[in-house]
């Protein structure tokens, strides 16, 4: 039974005089499950996060395309709305794997903005201050802090790319019929699956960087850099080599082709080169993009080097040797 | 897993009638430069003080049972649990302050103990409520609401203890908690430790350089030098142990009265020009001393009964240390070690 001072909450009957009595006691009640905790860093640092109105406002406008898209769809499907305008927007724009594609590559884009500026602070700030130690002397552990920290951009992004991306896909599967939705199913998963690589890839990156580059104006430079150094890097290989397999060094390409092998858009021959030396033409090459599952291994090598880097940094206390 | 933190931390309600800490021939070896050598033993006590000089190896084993380092041979048991296998359960068991500043950046105060008591796995709304509790304990509930960045060096301490035991943990360990403190914030400091020993619900381990901390706070000793145990022992068995002496401070020429001291039976050293240490024996008295000082014409300005203070017991353990890591049994405390013998 509780005493007079006492009152029941949902962890039981338990005294509320404890501010007042100023006295060390346990905690008696139940604890949270081990698996969700990794959950408790982002829920804080959305917080922090949406504390920036300039942020709130990018993340509230990076709504607009999906927005419209689902105009596009709901026009597609309106007879009377296409007739008024006076244009067949069905020739014009159809909903099909390269619309979604598309869709993707959009927010995508936008997505990475938004990573680029939520990511790099997360894990440079607890290294600056020493926070570490605190994170890692509870049950919890390096895995789940890395994974908590990454969660903040997965969750963020998540909102704005497969999310919608699926409700506009069941959106045009309820307008078009039944049929429809059965044919394309692949597209609900290469929606999915895009987006969630692309997610984890941004993920990673920026709280590796922000892991190696402790200021966090340089940590943003150097992600914007990371997509597109490379960019040049393989033009010139391209070039140079008169080839496409360049594009294994460029970020940009290698989710470029997932996504188009996800999509079932991808076209491997992308076209013939000619070599031409004073004026005289001294070769012909077809180039080709390399295949599909290189770009998938890339990417592969791209996270397990980010993991390992994280797993460098990551640690309550740097030892010097 | 959902448990109750209490059924799963209370070694009694397990049956667990295992020591605090186990060390069972720990070692720890930084790029093959052994910091930690061949610990041995069983700490028992309900406030532990660690000490040792510089570099000796205190925050290096307190980092260790908290799973920051991997012991390179030996293992060490906290409430029974190894430290290698079960690091989960036991880190449930324990709080920790650093000794440096560690702070989660733009948070309030009360935002920082929350968000440390919900990692430590308690639910939001119980964390809001144990931190609120524990930011009145250390003496913040004004100020708990301002941003940590504000905040004094003595409030950033109070502060660390606060996340510290936010979750009630079993074990807390203090890693310098005095540091940078001024006097009466260091008193509320060591009033603090003392009566969560005195709840009798946490066991303490306290690092620390300053003795008197260690000597108002802690009932058990371990010593360490380059990384050995050189002493583990009951602070107030080892005093009692001690015979009790008188200090003398003396004015005039010692020599005569120190031979008729000795003439008397006592044991009798100086300890500087004017300063005596006498050990009263064979039915002396105290004024038997003045006596003899008189007919010295010899002053005793000033009459004291002492017994060895920690630092004594500090000192002496450095210099048994310094024999190849003797280690110093002591009274009332199991230890062993195989560099050393009793």
């Amino acid at each position: 039974m509780p005493d007079r001072s006492g009152r029941k909450t949902e962890f039981g009957w338990r005294t509320i005089m404890a501010v007042l009595e100023r006295s060390y006691k346990q905690f008696q009640g139940t604890l949270s499950p081990e698996w969700s905790r990794f959950l408790i860093i982002p829920r804080h640092a959305y917080r922090d996060v949406f504390r920036s109105k300039l942020f709130t406002g990018f993340f509230v406008l990076s709504f607009i395309w999906p927005l419209v898209c689902a105009i596009l769809i709901y026009l597609h499907h309106n007879v009377e709305a296409l007739g008024i305008m006076k244009i067949n927007l069905r020739n014009l724009l159809p909903i099909d794997a390269s619309f979604f594609q598309t869709y993707v590559i959009v927010q995508g884009t936008i997505g990475f903005f938004l990573a680029m500026l939520v990511g790099p602070q997360q894990v440079s700030r607890d290294l600056a201050n020493n926070a570490l130690p605190l994170y890692l002397c509870r049950p919890f552990t390096r895995s789940e802090y890395v994974f908590g920290k990454m969660s903040i951009v997965i969750i963020l992004l998540s909102t704005i790319t497969w999310a919608p991306g699926l409700i506009l896909f069941l959106l045009q599967s309820y307008l078009e019929g039944w049929s429809w939705f059965v044919e394309n199913i692949s597209i609900a998963s290469a929606i999915f699956l895009g987006s969630l690589v692309w997610i984890l890839l941004l993920a990673l990156l920026s709280q590796t960087i922000s892991a190696w580059v402790k200021w966090r104006v340089a940590a943003r430079a150097a992600l914007l850099g990371l997509f597109f150094i490379p960019t040049i890097f393989s033009a010139i290989v391209n070039e140079i080599f008169q080839t496409r397999w360049g594009h294994l060094f460029d970020l940009q390409a290698l989710i470029g082709n997932v996504w188009s092998g996800l999509f079932g858009t991808f076209v491997r021959q992308t076209g013939e080169q000619e070599q031409i030396r004073n004026g005289r033409l001294i070769g012909q090459a077809v180039v080709t993009e390399p295949p599909v599952w290189a770009s998938w291994f890339m990417l592969f090598l791209i996270c397990a080097l980010c993991l390992w880097l994280l797993s460098r940094k990551v640690k309550a206390y740097e030892v010097v040797k | 897993m959902t448990y109750s933190a209490a059924a799963a931390t209370d070694p009694q309600l397990n049956g667990d009638t295992s020591g605090v800490i186990t060390l069972d021939n720990l070692s720890v070896s930084f790029g093959g430069r052994p910091i930690l050598k061949d610990l041995r033993g069983e700490l028992r006590g309900r406030a532990i003080g660690l000490l040792g000089p510089n570099g000796a190896g205190k925050t290096t084993l307190i980092h260790t049972l908290l799973g920051f380092h991997p012991p390179s041979a030996g293992t060490a048991r906290i409430f029974g649990r190894d430290i290698r296998g079960e690091a989960n359960q036991i880190k449930s068991m324990i709080g920790y302050m650093p000794e440096r500043d560690s702070f989660i950046a733009k948070m309030s105060c009360i935002h920082f103990v929350r968000f440390m008591a919900e990692l430590s796995g308690l639910p939001p709304a119980a964390a809001l409520e144990r931190a609120h509790e524990a930011l009145f304990f250390v003496g913040l509930g004004e100020a708990r609401y301002r941003n940590l960045d504000t905040y004094s060096l003595g409030m950033k301490q109070l502060a660390k203890l606060a996340q510290a035991i936010v979750h009630g943990p079993r074990l807390i360990f203090l890693d310098e908690p005095t540091n940078g403190l001024d006097p009466p914030a260091r008193l509320r400091m060591i009033k603090m430790i003392r009566e969560i020993r005195d709840s009798g619900q946490a066991n303490i381990v306290l690092s620390s350089h300053l003795l008197r901390d260690v000597e108002e706070c802690c009932e058990e000793i371990l010593i360490l030098k380059d990384g050995r145990l050189v002493t583990y022992c009951n602070l107030e068995e080892e005093r009692k142990a001690n015979k009790k002496f008188l200090l003398l401070e003396t004015r005039g020429e010692l020599k005569g009265f120190v031979a008729a001291v000795d003439g008397l039976g006592c044991e009798c050293a100086i300890t500087s020009d004017h300063r005596l240490k006498i050990i009263l024996q064979g039915g002396a008295e105290i004024r038997d001393l003045y006596r003899l000082a008189a007919d010295a014409k010899v002053q005793i300005r000033r009459l004291a009964y002492k017994r060895d203070s920690l630092e004594d017991i500090f000192l002496k353990a450095m210099e048994n240390g310094s024999d190849a890591g003797q280690v110093r049994p002591q009274n009332g405390v199991r230890m062993e070690n195989d560099h050393g013998g009793s």
